[in-house]
């Protein structure tokens, strides 16, 4: 009965969003008042009658029910509860409701905290939002329906695979798609725009949050996804270039840079054309992740069980708002008409480096991924494109990134000096050149991770160069600059902090440069060295936990004599779904990890990867930092109200 | 990325939805070609099978005493055999390895390819778990692999009496892949 109740309210969704496009539409573009004020209205209800059918959903999950097959395929009785409720969305089918219940939230987002928009921008962004929704619900009705029944009922679900099982694996989903479907929001916005013929200052500063809260999302989504493959996958690396991880960093990349355009929106009136063109793009990005991971054209170990009629489904719901978009951006852009003007050398001249970098990036990612595929379908060539052409492609382009960006916020609008910001600036650049140079001499031979010590310590330098300057600490008493400091507007802060998330990143990723690791076979009481560390196989034995036994070795690793952690890597083997797993062991202290895999016995000797790796920690702890720069930003009341906020004494520029 | 296009680039605005349906007329192909059987990411053949292997003369494993391999030495051998490219790094190779030992011990020549390995590691690998090769040749480099478009290791390639590259197979020869491809590959090419 609540299946059949979930999928009635999907299709009840399903015609509310056809409303809900139709309706406002139609009003803001007759002028109707009435029609327009529907909207926020049609935009509740949606995320009403969708909330209703996730939980029907989850419900399903929750009490085991076998006669439906989501659940028969994807869960079992004697699996954790938090894993059969995350279950609910590790499949593909949930995974939609799941997306499509985000955009519900977003459209209700916009109808709730949308009341001082202009009613008919409100109206076309509500409206573009219902007919996202319209597609993406047809096509969960007639090719993925999650409350299929079966009868007779399973006797007992199939379990969800069990590498998902993880409390990390459990979250990513949700945060990354809370980043894909945020995009949404930006498009719609985009749309409303070429619709209405009009960018303006404050269309950038609506633009502004929702771009922000998306690109926040999706970084944790991304960190997330990053550090469960760390330690769950055994790898031990962190970023494979894998076609589905890049999937997800190209709507990043293009977020990102709509991010910095939007900001140039917003005060100079100017790049209106490529602010619209970005926001559609971050979006045809999203829905491009979409279509490669579902569709089953790509080779990857992360990808769904693929259909390739759900692929064409997904292409043609693609084309109808990815091409849709591109066709009006053709027909209407031309009527945005800028009003600023430009100096090479200002923070909008360096907003614009800093665009048609991240677009060199992700053009160079974009086509790494997809050229695999293309040469095959149209030159019959079998080519595999990994991680030496993306490190070595986007390394020089990454580089001038990050060196513009501790300058970039030091330049003031519309006409600087760029011998001034580097004047502010010469600290930060000693104190990068002097970490380098050590690196290298400490490390020895190669040559990228000191440079990435040296690019890490310029930007987090930088963001704190940038906050010290606003609060005027070289200019005043101490007491008058801390505050300063403290009254300077949330914005600045978390783009200070973003900046410097970034810079922690890329010292992590840089340690992950002198990463060391080695296999070998030990009997328990042999010993392996790496990194100065004795490493000694203790033993191996069976244990048992809920629906998985597993084989468990213990390592002691000793430092000079005195014991540092005792590890216990496992392999576990889920007789359910007749998979195993390796469970690395990790020991961490901020500064480096020790790492252990447990691999094949034979002949009483256990098979062990062994790793030890520098800094690696930082790569996520950046990510949260960037994300938490992004949450600072989005309390500051100029991304909440849409007066412009008073000039206070506490602008020096 | 210009603001106020004029007139005669206007056309410019519409690149975009020029690169998107190109795109998706590629991705429309690739899903026809998924139906059709013609397109799949997943299965990679070899550039090899059906020709004779590139030209390569490797140095011998010296404390393990045995022959060098180079492309001569894959002509006339008689009757059909196998390459393999391993590593004693791989950890699929030490499960291939008794499939491979028990291959030998039928008298089927193994050609052995060391691949990005040092020599005492490899030479400790064959101590500790047996030598199967015929031959063995020392790709330190790992030049030839690249020549053969070796994925990574292990990975294996049989050859037919005259040289002739049949079949390739990326990843460990379990007991499965002996039972259902080696064996009617070594009776169909005898």
């Amino acid at each position: 009965m609540i299946p059949e109740l979930g999928h009635f309210a999907l299709a009840l969704a399903c015609a509310i969003a056809l409303f809900q496009t139709v309706v406002p539409i139609w009003g803001a573009q007759r002028g109707a008042a009435r029609a327009m004020a529907l909207a926020p209205a049609l935009a509740t209800a949606q995320l009403i009658a969708v909330a209703a059918g996730f939980g029907a959903l989850i419900w399903s999950f929750v009490v085991n029910d076998t006669t439906v097959s989501a659940v028969v395929a994807n869960s079992h009785s004697a699996k954790p509860l938090l894993y059969k409720i995350s279950g609910a969305w590790g499949n593909h089918e949930g995974s939609m409701v799941l997306w499509v219940l985000i955009l519900a939230l977003c459209g209700g987002a916009v109808a709730g905290f949308g009341r001082n928009l202009p009613s008919a921008l409100q109206a076309r962004v509500i409206g573009v939002l219902g007919a996202i929704a319209v597609g993406f619900h047809a096509f969960i009705l007639l090719t993925s329906n999650p409350f299929d029944r079966v009868w007779p009922p399973a006797a007992e679900g199939q379990g969800l695979n069990p590498v998902l099982q993880d409390p990390g694996l459990a979250f990513h989903p949700p945060l990354l798609y809370l980043g894909y479907v945020g995009y949404a929001v930006t498009f719609a916005f985009a749309i409303a725009a070429l619709l209405e013929g009009r960018v303006d200052a404050a269309w950038g500063r609506w633009v502004r949050p929702w771009s922000l809260a998306a690109w926040s999302f999706l970084t944790l989504g991304i960190a997330l996804g990053s550090w469960w493959a760390y330690y769950e996958l055994g790898w031990g690396g962190f970023w494979f270039w894998d076609p589905v991880e890049n999937a997800s960093l190209l709507p990043w990349l293009a977020g990102a840079a709509l991010l910095h355009s939007a900001i140039v929106v917003e005060k100079r009136e100017a790049l209106k054309t490529w602010t619209v063109l970005l926001a559609i793009l971050a979006f045809a990005m999203s829905l491009l992740g979409t279509f490669l991971v579902r569709s089953g054209v790509l080779n990857s170990v992360h990808a769904f069980a693929n259909d390739p009629a759900r692929g064409l489904f997904i292409l043609v719901l693609l084309m109808i708002y990815v091409g849709g978009a591109f066709a009006l951006f053709g027909w209407r852009a031309g009527r945005l008409a800028p009003i600023g003007i430009f100096a090479p050398v200002s923070r909008e001249g360096a907003l614009v480096l800093n665009n048609l970098l991240l677009c060199s990036i992700l053009a160079v990612v974009l086509v790494g991924t997809l050229y695999p595929m293309f040469a095959d379908i149209l030159m019959g060539a079998r080519i595999s494109v990994g991680p030496p052409f993306f490190n070595s492609a986007t390394a020089p382009l990454a580089l001038p990134l990050v060196a513009a960006m501790a300058v970039g916020p030091m330049l003031p609008w519309k006409r600087a000096g760029l011998f001034g910001a580097l004047q502010r600036l010469w600290w930060a650049m000693a104190a990068a050149l002097a970490v380098a140079l050590i690196a290298l001499l400490l490390t020895g031979s190669p040559v990228w991770p000191a440079i990435g010590f040296g690019a890490a310590i310029w930007v987090v330098a930088g963001a704190a160069a940038d906050i010290l300057d606003r609060s005027g600490a070289f200019r005043t008493t101490a007491r008058n600059a801390f505050n300063r400091a403290r009254n300077l507007p949330r914005g600045a802060w978390g783009a200070a902090l973003a900046h410097a998330g970034l810079g922690v990143t890329i010292a992590g990723m840089a340690g992950m440069g002198l990463a060391t690791d080695t296999l070998v076979a030990l009997r328990p009481g042999e010993r392996a060295r790496l990194a100065g560390y004795e490493w000694r196989l203790e033993s191996v034995r069976d244990v048992a936990g809920p629906n998985w036994s597993a084989r468990r070795a213990t390592v002691t690793v000793r430092d000079a004599g005195a014991t540092v952690t005792v590890l216990e890597p496992e392999r576990r083997s889920f007789p359910v779904a007749r998979m195993t797993t390796t469970e690395a062991a990790i020991h961490t202290n901020i500064f480096r990890d020790l790492y252990a895999v447990l691999g094949e016995e034979r002949d009483g000797a256990a098979v062990l990867r062994l790793h030890h790796n520098p800094l690696a920690p930082w790569i996520w702890l950046g990510a949260l930092v960037m994300a938490a720069g992004g949450a600072l930003s989005l309390s500051d009341r100029r991304a909440r109200v849409a007066a412009p906020a008073p000039k206070g004494a506490t602008q020096t520029v | 990325m210009s603001d106020a296009p004029k007139p005669r680039r206007r056309w410019l605005l519409y690149a975009p939805l020029g690169i998107a349906m190109a795109g998706s007329a590629g991705f429309y192909a690739m899903l026809r070609g998924l139906q059709s059987g013609s397109y799949d990411p997943r299965g990679v053949p070899s550039q090899l099978v059906g020709r004779t292997a590139p030209g390569f003369d490797l140095p011998p494993l010296e404390s393990a005493n045995l022959p060098a391999l180079a492309d001569a030495d894959l002509r006339g051998v008689g009757r059909p055999f196998l390459v393999n490219f391993w590593a004693s790094w791989c950890v699929p190779c030490i499960v291939e390895h008794p499939q491979l030992m028990h291959l030998a011990r039928r008298g089927v020549p193994v050609f052995g390819i060391n691949y990005k390995d040092r020599a005492p590691d490899a030479q400790t690998f064959l101590t500790r778990h047996g030598n199967p090769f015929r031959r063995l040749g020392r790709d330190e480099p790992g030049r030839v692999a690249i020549d053969w478009g070796v994925y990574g290791v292990p990975e294996t390639y049989l050859l037919d009496k005259d040289g002739i590259v049949r079949w390739r197979w990326a990843g460990p020869v379990t007991p499965e892949v002996l039972e259902q491809d080696i064996g009617p590959l070594l009776r169909r090419y005898a």
